[in-house]
């Protein structure tokens, strides 16, 4: 007993690690299926305004000592209305021809941003410290300790997830979503904007992706390559999810998360690819993935 | 096919001159492709080998990736795998067990094509973006593999791997001499995918492409059809990176790196998808701007991203294609 329970105490660490990694997944693969549901397009520079997000909160603080908290408003609304921009003048452009040409134009896209972070700002990482009143939420269990931050990071990211469901799902707003998801021409015939909800949408989209990006911060270094780490387990998240639901797939980035983290545990050098095999047997035995539909 | 997909070969208006003459070219591609030999041939003479023999590899690795895109319809964001696994069996069988550099291409090849066979058959479960999503973690599952794998000597990689003698006899020390064997490997590799485009097994690839329902309703077991291309290309890519591996002295992380998977899409679309010599241009194209743009650092990486919005805003037919729809041919 004694044993188990030291056990688990050593296990803590990871499982909790795990789990907030599994909330940016959620946050991510959230974000794909929103702007997947209404615009058909793989957003390839998803990690792109992620690391995007970052490096607005790192530029805020440290040019114009605009601290943490704005800029988790500022730099969402920043790297948003650039997505904006994005959708407008380019994605736009693109809705009548095969899909895979957003996927193209977006990997393209992914590249310049990624590229202009490098060339401004180098390959190595930026420090962003966190605001020093995340002290208060220290957890401290035993030899276990959580940093406050990191509680926070699963507050708010549980928050942002949980609002954008309710969103979608209850608000009359988001029954004009999913009806323009379902029957874009009909809603339009009813008098609603229909192009300019995809704008706003992948505006959202995007912003989602900048405010994990901020979120994440202070967790990892600033590089401009921390977006394309992540991003690639997303679209493993989001091929098992399937893109049929939000909650599916807010459901699956943190399941895959603590996934990840108790294989860390168990077998360290698999937790790379852990969600990889996963998504081959969710292939195998459900192809339209865990809550799509076929 | 439905307007505006990604596979569409750029359809001329009536061509006259659509009878294919040999060897499954028409006319025009028959004269393009003799170009092309020509070019292959004389070039050494003029450019330094080396560049050459990388701008070939690419080429036959993008050939190899069109072969999926442009017949099947599968857009695959996860060659580098193939690719790269076959440059670091290549090079490790040539280091490490001191085999002959036809032995060693061929052991690369077949890496891609043994590699493809797993992948493929769960890759092909899904079409459109997700077949592009899958192929892409499977590939990123192959890097994780080979970052931790000891045999790939981790962020160093494979280095001076040797040439040795080909058939143990012909000394590839020399670039020059290398270049010929680099030569002959592209040209088969072209020819062979050319061939199978154009055999009758070719021809249920396009009609799958086009209306797979219709294909199955015709009774052809259009997944088996699916994947024996998958491993075509994934074989012809690891025949590409083992020659590579072996021209360029070097197999590393690089080669299995998603950005690969990129570059590759990116060769293609520039020089045209679905065309016979558009991936070889494409490859050319970028091979040329990487090797006179490398001083610049991370701008390669701007450049390449503004060439590909530019690609698919501006001139999806890409450089042949376009050239192609000019001339009203199929090149």
């Amino acid at each position: 007993m004694e044993d188990l329970l030291f056990e688990i105490q050593l296990a803590m660490p990871q499982v909790v690690l795990g789990v907030i990694n599994g909330a940016f997944y959620a946050l991510l693969s959230l974000g794909l299926a929103v702007i997947f549901g209404m615009l058909n397009v793989i957003n390839f520079a998803h990690g792109a305004q992620f690391t995007l997000g970052a490096f607005v909160a790192w530029m805020l603080l440290s040019w114009l000592g605009v601290g943490y908290w704005p800029a988790l408003i500022l730099a969402p609304l920043i790297v948003g209305a650039i997505g904006v921009a994005m959708e407008r003048t380019m994605i736009a452009r693109l809705y009548r021809i095969d899909h895979l040409y957003g996927l193209l134009l977006t990997f393209g896209c992914a590249l310049v941003i990624e590229g202009l972070l490098r060339n401004s700002f180098g390959s190595s990482g930026q420090r962003y410290a966190p605001p020093r009143e995340f002290a208060a939420l220290d957890l401290e269990l035993g030899d276990f300790f959580l940093p406050g931050y990191r509680v926070w990071v699963l507050i708010a990211a549980s928050t942002v997830c949980l609002a954008t469901w309710l969103i979608i799902e209850k608000t009359k707003v988001g029954s004009y979503l999913r009806a323009a998801t379902e029957r874009p021409q009909l809603v339009q015939a009813f008098g609603i904007n229909v192009p300019l909800m995809m704008t706003l949408t992948y505006g959202a989209g995007v912003a989602l992706a900048a405010f994990a990006g901020v979120l994440a911060a202070p967790i990892y270094s600033v590089s401009p390559a921390m977006g394309a780490n992540f991003i690639i387990t997303v679209f493993a998240v989001v091929v098992i999810g399937g893109m049929g639901s939000i909650a599916g797939s807010i459901v699956t980035g943190f399941m895959l998360g603590l996934i990840q983290g108790i294989t860390e545990v168990f077998w360290p050098e698999a937790s790379q690819t852990v969600v990889f095999v996963i998504m081959a047997v969710v292939l195998l035995t459900r192809p339209a993935g865990l809550f799509g539909r076929a | 096919m439905a307007e505006g997909s990604i596979a569409t070969a750029p359809s001329p208006g009536a061509p006259s001159v659509d009878e294919e003459v040999f060897f499954g070219f028409t006319r025009p591609q028959a004269a393009a492709f003799l170009a092309l030999v020509v070019i292959v041939v004389a070039s050494p003479f003029v450019i330094y080998p080396f560049f050459l023999m990388k701008l070939l590899c690419f080429a036959l690795f993008a050939c190899a990736f069109n072969l999926l895109i442009g017949y099947v319809g599968l857009l695959s964001f996860g060659h580098a795998a193939y690719f790269g696994m076959g440059a670091y069996v290549s090079g490790y069988a040539a280091k490490e067990w001191g085999v002959t550099p036809e032995v060693a291409i061929l052991l690369g090849g077949a890496t891609g094509a043994l590699l493809g066979i797993p992948f493929g058959w769960l890759a092909i479960r899904r079409t459109g973006i997700y077949f592009a999503m899958i192929t892409l973690a499977l590939a990123q599952m192959v890097y994780f593999f080979c970052v931790q794998a000891p045999f790939t000597g981790g962020e160093d990689g494979i280095q001076a791997i040797p040439r040795r003698s080909l058939f143990g006899v012909f000394s590839l020390d020399s670039d020059f001499a290398m270049y010929w064997v680099v030569a002959g490997v592209f040209l088969g590799g072209f020819l062979l995918i050319h061939r199978v485009v154009h055999s009758p097994f070719g021809q249920v690839l396009k009609a799958i492409r086009d209306n797979e329902p219709r294909a199955i309703s015709l009774g052809y077991r259009t997944d088996d059809y699916k994947l024996m291309a998958f491993v075509l290309s994934a074989g012809i890519a690891g025949l590409a990176g083992a020659v590579k591996a072996l021209a360029m002295k070097i197999a590393t992380l690089t080669d299995v790196l998603w950005t690969m998977s990129g570059e590759v899409v990116l060769m293609s679309l520039v020089g045209g998808l679905g065309t016979i010599f558009g991936p070889v241009a494409g490859a050319a194209f970028i091979v040329t701007m990487q090797t006179y743009l490398a001083e610049f650092g991370a701008w390669v990486l701007v450049i390449q991203g503004v060439i590909f919005i530019a690609a698919v805003l501006a001139f999806r037919r890409g450089l042949v294609g376009e050239v192609g729809h000019l001339l009203k041919v199929k090149l």
